[in-house]
């Protein structure tokens, strides 16, 4: 059930009541007050009160329960409503209304104003029931007065004993009653009142009948002594929380029982009564005299309460403090908001723009040369990146909600399989883009199956082999230079060259006579339509799977790789990349054409050396401090120039971009290198989609587009370039 | 110079259609104004590389990376040569529900006309020297024909993804057996 909607209703309701409130109040005094209206007057002040009951808006019930009480009696004839009782109505109506209006604000107090204005109608309103003149008399004085000589006592103004306990939900497993010491703790004196506390009791799904949720704060009068109350919960000791408060204890005893109190949202009032600070007397005086109200109402009384010299101001401060922690808490649980998708694009995408408009104005300031102007381009650029890197970090979220769900699948497809099978998770706080978290989950709950189902073997098979009985799957998340690495690891079996060989050829995926890497053949088992399962089980088997997920993962532009040991394990790393809308790009250029590359694979730049250049009919790599660093002629690969320039070479100098990718290095060699730059990526089309070496587009400053280099499909087409083993060229 | 598509629209009769006519090598075209969305100046092209020459590079529109289609190329001419009247005519395209934005380069625009329905011919069998299923139509105006293009055939991005991606493998296959 959602409370806010219907407290909205409630505020809406009531805003209307008063209105027809004030409208039936004004119509009374114009002409005669018929039955009928009072009664309408009498009945809308109900309902608020009513209402508001509801919600636990206890100023609001309060303060309109005086008012229907009056209005009861007009309603009976024992009052006569004439103009100066109408006036007070009106403005009671206008402090009803404020009071709403406090609520409707997210105040769960009114302010010391409201609350004055409130006690004044109060005061002139218990005239008309009948209150005696002296008690309103003494109210208002002691506001000034009385303070100054209670303030100054240390001790609590009550003769009771004050008891607080909390028994530990095992109580009744325990064979305890907290009934039964309530009853033995009546032959020792009186229980003055008590309250209960019902704020642990959970919703009725999680409710356990056999588990105590309830708490009590007691009122006792006895003139035994503090040993003897301490017998009586003797038994419930070592699993309860009991504290007692003997007569007049020191107030920093009462504050430091209300900070101790579990977290439960209570009113001053109700803390107050509850803590035994307040006795029903002193309640009374509170009140002024209405007495029969003071059993339904829990009073958030504070400052007339202190006005009355009937709390220490200490204690209400205390008490407000808790208030605060508990609505600081509640703040807290609502601070997460949950946002259209689309907006969040729509804000990205702008971000984007202002990003491109930022690098044009930019540009301009440059050129005009104007240095203050240039100075406040800089700081624009600042603020652009600031606002860009937060927008972006909206989209990213935890990857470890996705992986917790997996200690469910884990536990459930064990059992059901009948292996026992552990799951540890690593990197659960690694971040990446909200689209890519959502549509991982697939794939990885395949593989997670998959290596339960194959992976992990029986347990006489791992006694054999000597590794612990219980199987462990591993779930393992990092940032590996620009894209996410998500790896499912198992210590089981380990995948099975030979089989996995023999089914392909013999399913036809592969020619028999082919002479294979390892990982080639690992790679096998996510062909269509391979399984090497014996038995097809109802979780994995089928040659689906695997297949599927191959697809998953390409379809987030991501690579998938096994690592396999037979009799040791077997781990699959899934590569994406943090598709971004905008990246850090390295912006460099070929000929007249600019290319981004992403700026978190780069490494390094280095001049290539004119002695390399000379050696580059022979060998397209170079000594990197004794390292080989192969690289790739951005001008050859995309034919760039060759028509204009002779031998497609560019006379000027040209560099090395190193970069990273998947553990390896590789150059690659351009122009001319112009630094970082804040890369909006666009989409180019459908057209583009087939394109090998380029990633996407983005503008520049100047408006012309520039192309950004996809590092994994240019090594990966540069690979395919290079001279295959004849074998290969069979097919 | 950007001609606006609402202002060109102006209430026709059902059986009237306005077009865009634009010359293109000498000759003469027109295309329905309802798929236009503007006219730009030819400005500066990225060009992609590795792409089939009737894919002359994409262009920044406001903020937007747009393919150009060289349209003499595509219709298996040789490119078109940029002269001082060359234009971008941006052309929405309808991709299985997906609209795409597609700019193609013409050597000049004419005029937008109104053609009447009863006086568009069918395209001849041959001898157009451009593909049967391009061509919508012919309407003659002063004694010459003009080619009414069927766009979406023109410009199919399927059509246009296959060849991009067939002139890759192609070069795949060539790199390999060096």
């Amino acid at each position: 059930m959602n409370l806010d909607a219907a407290l909205q209703t409630f505020l809406v309701e009531s805003r209307e009541l008063l209105e027809d409130m004030e409208s039936r109040l004004l119509q009374t005094e114009s002409e005669a007050a018929d039955a009928d209206t009072i009664n309408a007057i009498f009945r809308a002040a109900h309902t608020i009160k009513g209402s508001a009951g509801l919600f636990g808006l206890d100023d609001v019930v309060k303060f309109t329960h005086v008012v229907e009480s009056v209005l009861d009696k007009v309603r009976d004839g024992n009052v006569p409503l004439d103009s100066n009782l109408a006036d007070i109505f009106l403005e009671s109506c206008d402090q009803i209304s404020a009071l709403v209006d406090n609520v409707a604000n997210g105040n769960d107090a009114p302010d010391a104003a409201l609350e004055q204005k409130g006690s004044g109608l109060i005061d002139r309103l218990n005239v008309y029931l009948g209150v005696a003149p002296q008690a309103v008399a003494v109210a208002a004085p002691t506001v000034v007065a009385a303070p100054e000589i209670e303030r100054s006592g240390i001790v609590a103004d009550t003769d009771n004993w004050h008891i607080s306990l909390r028994f530990g939900t095992d109580v009744f497993r325990n064979g305890m009653d907290p009934l039964a010491f309530m009853r033995y703790l009546r032959t020792l004196g009186e229980i003055v009142a008590v309250s209960t506390i019902s704020d642990a009791l959970p919703a009725f799904d999680a409710f356990d009948a056999e588990s105590c949720y309830l708490g009590f704060e007691i009122n006792f009068k006895s003139d035994v002594d503090k040993a003897a109350i301490e017998g009586v919960f003797e038994f419930v000791r070592e699993d309860a929380r009991i504290t007692i408060l003997s007569p007049r204890s020191c107030i920093a005893d009462y504050i430091e029982l209300i900070r101790n109190l579990p977290e439960e949202e209570m009113l001053l009032g109700d803390i107050l009564i509850k803590c035994g600070t307040l006795s029903e007397q002193e309640l009374n005086v509170g009140l002024n005299a209405q007495a029969e109200l003071a059993e339904e109402i829990s009073l958030p009384l504070g400052s007339i309460l202190i006005g009355n010299g009937a709390v220490q101001a200490d204690v209400v401060e205390a008490a407000v403090e808790k208030q605060q922690q508990v609505k600081d808490a509640k703040n807290k649980q609502q601070r997460l908001i949950r946002i259209d998708a689309d907006k969040l694009d729509h804000l990205i995408g702008l971000i984007g723009e202002l990003v491109i408009a930022g690098a044009g104005a930019n540009l301009i300031a440059k050129r005009s040369a104007i240095s203050e102007m240039l100075e406040a381009g800089e700081l624009m650029g600042n603020l652009i990146e600031e606002v860009r890197d937060t927008a972006l970090s909206i989209r990213m979220v935890q990857i470890g909600e996705t992986f917790s769900r997996f200690q469910r699948v884990v536990r459930d497809v064990s059992k059901e399989i009948g292996k026992d099978i552990g799951l540890i998770i690593n990197g659960a706080e690694t971040e990446l883009d909200k689209t890519v978290v959502e549509k991982i989950g697939d794939p990885l709950m395949h593989l997670v199956r998959n290596s339960m189902d194959h992976g992990i073997e029986k347990a006489e098979v791992r006694a054999e082999r000597g590794k612990p009985l219980q199987g462990t799957i591993e779930l393992n998340a990092f940032h590996d230079s620009g894209s996410i690495v998500i790896e499912v690891s198992d210590d089981g079996g380990g995948l099975n060259k030979d089989r996995i060989l023999s089914k392909a050829i013999e399913k036809g995926i592969v020619p028999a006579n082919h002479n294979l890497s390892d990982p080639e053949i690992y790679k096998l088992i996510f062909a269509a339509g391979f399984s090497t399962a014996e038995q097809v089980t109802n979780l994995s088997g089928r040659g689906v799977g695997m297949d599927v997920v191959r697809q998953n993962i390409e379809a987030l532009r991501g690579t998938i790789s096994i690592a396999s040991e037979m009799g040791v394990g077997s781990t699959m790393s899934i590569r994406l990349p943090l598709t971004l809308a905008i990246i850090d790009g390295f912006l460099v250029q070929v000929g007249r054409s600019a290319f981004v590359i992403p700026l978190d694979m780069v490494v390094e730049c280095i001049e290539l050396n004119t002695n390399d250049r000379d050696q580059e009919q022979l060998r397209n790599y170079i000594n990197l401090r004794g390292e080989v660093l192969p690289y790739i002629r951005l001008r050859e690969f995309f034919e760039i120039g060759k028509e204009s320039e002779i031998d497609g070479r560019f006379d000027g100098r040209e560099n090395i971009v190193v970069v990273r990718y998947a553990g390896v290095k590789v150059g690659i060699v351009v122009d001319t290198l112009h630094g970082e730059f804040q890369t909006v990526i666009k989409p180019m089309g459908k057209i583009f989609s087939h394109i090998r070496g380029i990633g996407g587009s983005t503008i520049l400053a100047t408006g012309e587009v520039a192309l950004i280099i996809d590092i994994r499909s240019l090594i990966e087409k540069v690979q395919a370039n290079e001279p295959q083993p004849l074998q290969l060229l069979n097919e | 110079m950007a001609i606006s598509k609402r202002a060109a629209v102006a209430p026709v009769e059902p059986e009237k259609q306005q077009f865009l006519t634009f010359l293109l090598g000498g000759e003469p075209f027109a295309i329905s104004i309802l798929v236009i969305k503007e006219i730009i100046e030819y400005g500066q092209l990225t060009a992609v590389p590795l792409m089939p020459d009737f894919i002359r590079g994409v262009l920044n529109l406001r903020g937007q990376v747009l393919p150009v289609i060289d349209l003499a190329a595509r219709f298996g001419r040789a490119q078109a040569e940029v002269a001082r009247r060359t234009c971008i005519v941006i052309i929405e395209i309808d991709n299985d529900g997906e609209k795409q934005d597609v700019g193609i380069i013409v050597d000049s625009v004419s005029e937008v006309m109104d053609i009447a329905a009863d006086m568009i011919q069918p395209a001849p069998a041959f001898g157009a020297k451009i593909r049967v299923d391009f061509i919508d139509g012919m309407v003659e105006i002063d004694g010459r024909f003009i080619i009414i293009l069927n766009v979406d055939r023109v410009l199919s991005i399927d059509e246009m993804t296959l060849l991009a991606s067939i002139d890759e493998d192609v070069e795949e296959a060539t790199a390999a057996a060096q």
